[in-house]
């Protein structure tokens, strides 16, 4: 892929729309996203933020509208020139998704295994190496069955890193874990974007994490950015809707629309 | 009886629709089929689930049915003499409909289920998600091995249980009901012919295809959770069965 380093904004998605037969999943979603920043979208469940990513990465096509990724129009890509595109990618899935047919290993060595000419010994030490980045080790030969909610998502984090991509994508990230190993993988996000100086895109309802581990948020609400801003301004944001879902009340004008 | 015809013609329809997604992924399938390199690790691996391990089944399967093919046989015949036949029924009947057919059923049965089952699991547990984001095809890494061990392991599997089933028939009838092993042997072979082992091959050759591409296909469009998972298992085994005994007899009715 070209790399154009001329323009700022790492993604830029223009007027996405995206349904699922009736239901209008995405109305026209703008958003920006800067070279090196970490990018938090909220919103409630079924709002469509992992649609969003999931179109980003090229997982779902979008019915109308553009993503630019480092400046290129990636709506367009056929097959090939996509999975050329998702070597820059990495992404968290929000349970993980490792193979579960395979030990810790060759999860992590996935992409290695597939895309490089390096033999299992090097794979090996390069899987040593990332897992030590997520703060894991001895885990190598275990078997996902074998591991904690926490440490899937750690081994999940590794093998979405093993190849150096430049963006990375996490799906939920503290989902379903105890606040203290939500905690311990904010940590982590921060600490990687920090080494590996990636952009990054988060989508999550978890607003301690969105405040500890954002640049800037931007809130999805009927299928539509309706506020992007630091966590300061979120705070301190005069629109109904984005304090109701930060505060998290039952009444407001969420619950009032359905 | 509007519902009726709206039932009818809906059922109509979606077979219809169905039949058009197969026949793609089909196409899908041997593209990347044809596309280096192939993944002999998994090739190997598949080929051993779906062949060795459905061995003992089909050996069992092959065995009881050319043993009750030479009891039905033997019944019928003696009522007008002609015993002595009993090895060429026995042997015809397993060679060109039953080793075929009833292994592609026990097959679909335990390697359709298991990889509609697989598949689904990984598809609603974003695994499938999960290959895509790190630039491999799904289709190349998980259908292809399973698409080639599927179709070159079941004419073997057929060999194996032609020859036991036939083994099971000069059994019953040579210790059990007293034919003599001579005749009985000769029997076998005189009226076999080198086409009809070459259909049977064919039809398991097809029905390995068949097992595969329709148990893939459910398994990797599955949605829906474990519930969906469940639905996609019981469809490739109830599809694959019923598309292997509908397209059996047409391949004996053009051949015949």
């Amino acid at each position: 892929m070209v790399k154009d380093h001329s323009t700022e904004n790492m993604i830029a998605v223009r007027d996405l729309h995206k349904s699922f037969g009736t239901n209008h999943v995405l109305q026209g979603v703008n958003l920006d996203v800067r070279r090196g920043e970490d990018m938090v979208v909220i919103g409630g469940s079924g709002t469509g933020k992992s649609v969003l990513i999931k179109c980003i990465i090229g997982l779902i096509k979008p019915d109308k509208g553009t993503i630019y990724v480092d400046g290129q129009d990636t709506t367009s890509f056929n097959e090939k020139e996509l999975n050329e595109m998702r070597r820059e990618f990495g992404m968290l899935f929000q349970f993980g998704a490792l193979f579960d047919s395979m030990p810790v290993w060759e999860n992590v060595g996935f992409g290695l295994k597939q895309h490089t000419n390096l033999s299992d010994d090097e794979i090996r030490d390069v899987v040593t190496e990332k897992l030590s980045l997520v703060g894991l080790k001895d885990v190598e030969d275990l078997m996902p069955s074998q591991l904690s909610g926490g440490m899937r998502k750690r081994v999940s984090l590794a093998r979405a890193i093993a190849m150096a991509p430049d963006i990375l994508l996490y799906d939920e990230p503290t989902t379903g874990l105890d606040p203290i190993m939500a905690d311990v993988i904010n940590e982590l996000i921060i600490q990687l974007r920090e080494k590996l100086r990636v952009t990054s895109i988060t989508i999550t309802h978890d607003m301690v994490s969105a405040y500890k581990i954002a640049d800037r948020i931007a809130m999805l609400y009927m299928g539509k950015i309706i506020e992007v801003g630091t966590p300061e301004e979120i705070r301190s944001s005069r629109n109904e809707i984005v304090q109701q879902f930060i505060q998290g009340k039952s009444e407001g004008p969420i619950t009032r629309e359905q | 009886m509007f519902k009726l015809f709206e039932l009818v013609g809906s059922t109509v329809l979606r077979f219809i629709e169905e039949s058009g997604k197969v026949t793609v992924f089909f196409f899908k399938i041997l593209m990347w089929t044809f596309r280096p390199p192939l993944n002999f690790r998994n090739i190997l691996r598949q080929t051993e689930e779906v062949g060795i391990n459905s061995l003992p089944v089909v050996l069992i399967m092959a065995i009881f049915t050319g043993m009750v093919l030479a009891l039905q046989s033997y019944t019928g015949f003696r009522r007008f003499n002609a015993e002595a036949f009993v090895g060429t029924v026995v042997a015809l009947s397993m060679v060109r409909e039953l080793g075929p057919v009833l292994s592609g059923l026990m097959v679909s049965g335990r390697v359709g289920a298991g990889m509609a089952a697989e598949l689904g699991t990984m598809k609603v547990t974003e695994q499938i998600d999960a290959l895509y984001t790190l630039a491999t095809n799904p289709v190349k890494y998980l259908i292809v091995p399973r698409f080639l061990a599927a179709l070159f392991v079941m004419p073997l599997l057929v060999v194996f249980s032609d020859i036991i089933g036939i083994a099971g028939g000069y059994l019953v009838s040579v210790k059990l009901l007293g034919t003599n092993p001579t005749i009985y042997t000769k029997r076998t072979w005189d009226y076999m012919e080198l086409d009809d082992i070459y259909i049977g091959l064919f039809k398991a050759f097809i029905f390995g295809m068949i097992i595969a591409v329709i148990s893939c296909y459910q398994g990797f469009y599955t949605s829906g959770g474990a519930e969906g998972v469940g639905k996609s298992t019981t469809r490739a085994v109830v599809f694959s069965s019923l598309v292997i005994l509908v397209s059996n007899y047409f391949i004996t009715a053009l051949m015949f």
